[in-house]
């Protein structure tokens, strides 16, 4: 089987549209970091994100973020149908940057958390959660 | 609307000045997220409570904006600071416009 240049180059880009779209997949999630920074670089130290590693029902996943001195922290499930999932905002009498809750997620993936910080800054944490039943009503 | 509402809020009755407290929230609410079907396929449309604050004598603790993720009953937990004695003031936004609230008095000592 001969290959014309053309055949080839045809393939190579078929191969590498097939290596982008897992990509794309993530455009949601990278807008929406990019909406709350502004583009700005995320650090990888100064927000903590709570998760089991593995959850047996999607529906109720307990996540706990916290980022000492942050002024809001954002949370993401990468994998839902619907992206977002929490912002937290912290008000001037808010004793810790902290807060724990519950969320659904459609099956396994990371969760993902960005803080912004008391510089202006943005940190960005993530974590992996095992979901056995997932939490969309499928 | 959604039907049987009920907030419910754990704070401590009395703390030290400055002290920083832990406060429990948890409201029953469905929180249909607007990917589920009916039996019929049809998708049953999105209501959900969207945001949550807690205020302190009129200054903020806490103002979080709420997605369809977030599990049904919310049940959220954080810290706040008591300078003063006081009223908290918890408030959730329905989807459909209503507000749900309650208060919770702190004493100092």
């Amino acid at each position: 089987m001969e290959f014309t240049r053309r055949e080839t180059l045809a393939l190579g880009g078929a191969a590498a549209l097939t290596f982008l779209l897992p990509f794309r997949a993530n455009a949601a999630v990278e807008d929406l970091v990019n909406e709350f920074t502004g583009g700005a670089d995320l650090a990888d130290a100064g927000v903590e994100l709570t998760a089991p590693e593995i959850a047996e029902n999607g529906n109720t996943v307990p996540i706990e973020v916290s980022a000492p001195g942050a002024s809001a922290i954002m949370v993401l499930a990468a994998g839902n149908p619907t992206p977002p999932v929490a912002t937290f905002n912290f008000g001037p009498l808010a004793a810790s940057q902290a807060a724990s809750t519950r969320i659904r997620l459609a099956g396994t993936q990371d969760v993902i958390a960005i803080a912004k910080l008391a510089d202006g800054s943005f940190a960005r944490s993530a974590k992996t959660v095992k979901v056995t039943i997932g939490g969309c009503g499928g | 609307m959604a039907s049987g509402v009920k907030p419910r809020v754990k704070v401590p009755k009395s703390a030290a000045a400055g002290d920083a407290i832990t406060i429990k929230t948890l409201i029953s609410h469905q929180m249909e997220s607007g990917q589920r079907k009916d039996k019929d396929g049809n998708t049953i449309p999105r209501s959900i409570i969207n945001r949550f604050t807690c205020d302190f004598n009129g200054q903020n603790v806490v103002d979080v904006k709420m997605e369809p993720a977030i599990s049904t009953n919310p049940y959220i937990e954080f810290e706040s600071t008591v300078p003063e004695a006081g009223e908290f003031k918890f408030t959730w936004y329905d989807d459909d416009g209503s507000i749900y609230d309650t208060t919770k008095k702190i004493a100092i000592g």
